[in-house]
C-alpha cells in the first residue's frame, strides 16, 4: 500500500467537509419541513380599536344585554351569580365609575343628576401602555403587534398583579371550577381552569378567521364600532374624526383605545 | 469487618425487598393499551411514528403559534393544511378521548392537563368524564 499521510488526510478533510455541507444542503433543498401560515381569511388590521357611540345604545331597547350574551357565549364564560366570584368580559356599568373625575365641581346639577347611573358598555381597553403587561410576572399576558392585550392561559400563574395593575377592573380571576357555571359550551372555544385570569381578547380567535368580534356582531343598533386606527379610512377613524370621544381615565398614561361619543 | 454475617443477611434482604417489583412484574408484560382512533381518515397530521413520539411537542408548537404569533394554519410535510385547535381539528377524527388520549395516558400514568380548559368531544356513553373529576 502506498498510501501516504498525504492521501489520508484529504479522504479525511473531504469527509469532514460532506458533514459540513449537510446543513447547508438541507437548508437550500428545502425540505418538507412543516410551517405555520395566518389563515388567508384573517382581518390584518395594523392598531385595532373600538368606538362605543353611547347615543346610540342608550337608544336601545330598555335593558338590552345583546352584547353581553354574544360574548359570554361565544367565550364560554360562566356565571356565577355572585358578585364575588364573577367574571366578565365586556359589562355595563354606571357613568361614575366608568368615567371618575371627568366632571368638573362647577356642573350643573340637574346634568350631574342625569348622568348619574347612566348606563356604559365598559371592556378591556387594549391600551397601548398596558400596565397588565408590564405586571406580569410570567409574561402570560402580552400586546400583539396589531394592539391586542392577549392572554395565554397556558402561562397564567394566577397571581393577580395584573387585576392590581389594571385600572378598569377588566380582570377576574377564576376563583372556581368555571365549567358547572357555564350555561352552554361552546365546543369552539375552550374554557377556563381554576386558579387563571382572564378578560376581553378582542375575539382575535374571530378576527384570525376573519369575523368581526361577538358584542360588535351581536348589537342591533351598530353602537359598537371595531376597525383598524392605522387605515384612514376605516369607520373608527372616520368616527374618531367627526365626534368629540372621550376614553376612560385617560390621565393614567395607559393609552386606552376604546372611544366613547357621548 | 465485625458482624459480617449480619451486615451481608441485611444487603441481601434489602436488596430483595427493594426490587421486589421487578421480580413480582417478572415474565408477564402489561400489554400496551389498544387504542379507538374513532374515524375513517387514513392520514393524521403528521406520520404515524411521529406522532405516536412526538404529538406533545407539536401540540406545544401549535400552542405557541397560535396563542403567541396568531398564526393558526399548519402546513404539514407534504403540504396539506390544517387548523391548528386541539379542540377543532384533533377531536374531530379522535373523537373518543377516553378510548384515546386517556387510555394511552394512564398506561403511562402521565396526566396532561389539556383537557381542565379545552373541551373534551362528546362521547356516545355517559362514561366520558373530565380528567379533573
Amino acid at each position: 500500500m502506498d498510501d501516504t499521510r498525504r492521501s489520508f488526510l484529504k479522504i479525511a478533510g473531504l469527509s469532514m467537509l460532506g458533514f459540513g455541507a449537510k446543513p447547508v444542503v438541507d437548508a437550500v433543498a428545502g425540505t418538507g419541513d412543516p410551517k405555520f401560515e395566518k389563515d388567508s381569511k384573517a382581518f390584518n388590521g395594523k392598531r385595532w380599536a373600538m368606538v362605543v357611540d353611547q347615543q346610540k345604545c342608550l337608544k336601545a331597547k330598555e335593558g338590552c344585554k345583546d352584547c353581553v350574551t354574544a360574548c359570554n357565549s361565544a367565550h364560554n364564560i360562566p356565571e356565577f351569580n355572585n358578585p364575588k366570584d364573577e367574571i366578565k368580559w365586556i359589562w355595563q356599568t354606571s357613568f361614575e365609575h366608568a368615567f371618575p373625575g371627568q366632571e368638573n365641581p362647577y356642573l350643573d346639577e340637574y346634568i350631574k343628576k342625569s348622568l348619574k347611573g347612566l348606563p356604559f358598555m365598559v371592556l378591556c381597553n387594549h391600551c397601548d401602555n398596558p400596565p397588565c403587561v408590564r405586571v406580569c410576572p410570567v409574561q402570560a399576558t402580552f400586546r400583539r403587534p396589531d394592539g391586542i392585550v392577549v392572554m395565554d392561559y397556558h402561562r397564567c400563574i394566577g397571581c393577580r398583579f395584573c387585576m392590581a395593575a389594571c385600572p378598569y377592573g377588566a380582570r377576574n380571576l377564576n376563583w372556581r371550577d368555571p365549567r358547572p357555571f357555564i350555561k352552554k359550551e361552546n365546543p369552539e372555544y375552550p374554557t377556563r381552569t381554576r386558579g387563571v385570569v382572564e378578560k376581553c381578547n378582542f375575539c382575535s380567535e374571530l378576527l384570525a378567521v376573519g369575523k368581526m368580534p361577538a358584542c360588535v356582531d351581536a348589537c342591533k343598533d351598530k353602537a359598537l364600532v371595531f376597525g383598524d386606527l392605522e387605515d384612514p379610512n376605516s369607520e373608527v377613524r372616520e368616527l374618531l374624526r367627526s365626534r368629540p370621544t372621550i376614553q376612560r381615565k385617560p390621565q393614567l398614561g395607559t393609552r386606552p383605545q376604546i372611544y366613547y361619543i357621548l | 469487618m465485625y458482624n459480617a454475617g449480619k451486615i451481608i443477611i441485611g444487603i441481601v434482604i434489602f436488596l430483595a425487598l427493594i426490587t421486589a417489583p421487578f421480580w413480582y412484574n417478572l415474565g408477564r408484560p402489561s400489554a400496551p393499551p389498544k387504542l379507538e382512533i374513532g374515524t375513517q381518515e387514513k392520514q393524521c397530521v403528521e406520520s404515524k411514528a411521529f406522532m405516536q413520539a412526538k404529538h406533545m411537542v407539536l401540540l406545544d408548537q401549535w400552542r405557541d403559534e397560535v396563542v403567541r404569533d396568531g398564526k393558526r394554519i399548519y402546513v404539514n410535510s407534504t403540504g396539506k393544511q390544517f387548523n391548528m385547535s386541539l379542540q377543532n381539528t384533533c377531536t374531530k377524527c379522535h373523537s373518543s378521548k377516553t378510548k384515546f388520549c386517556d387510555r394511552c395516558h394512564t398506561y403511562l400514568n402521565v396526566a396532561p392537563n389539556c383537557w381542565d380548559c379545552h373541551i373534551a368531544p362528546k362521547e356516545q356513553e355517559k362514561l366520558a368524564g373530565r380528567s379533573d373529576k
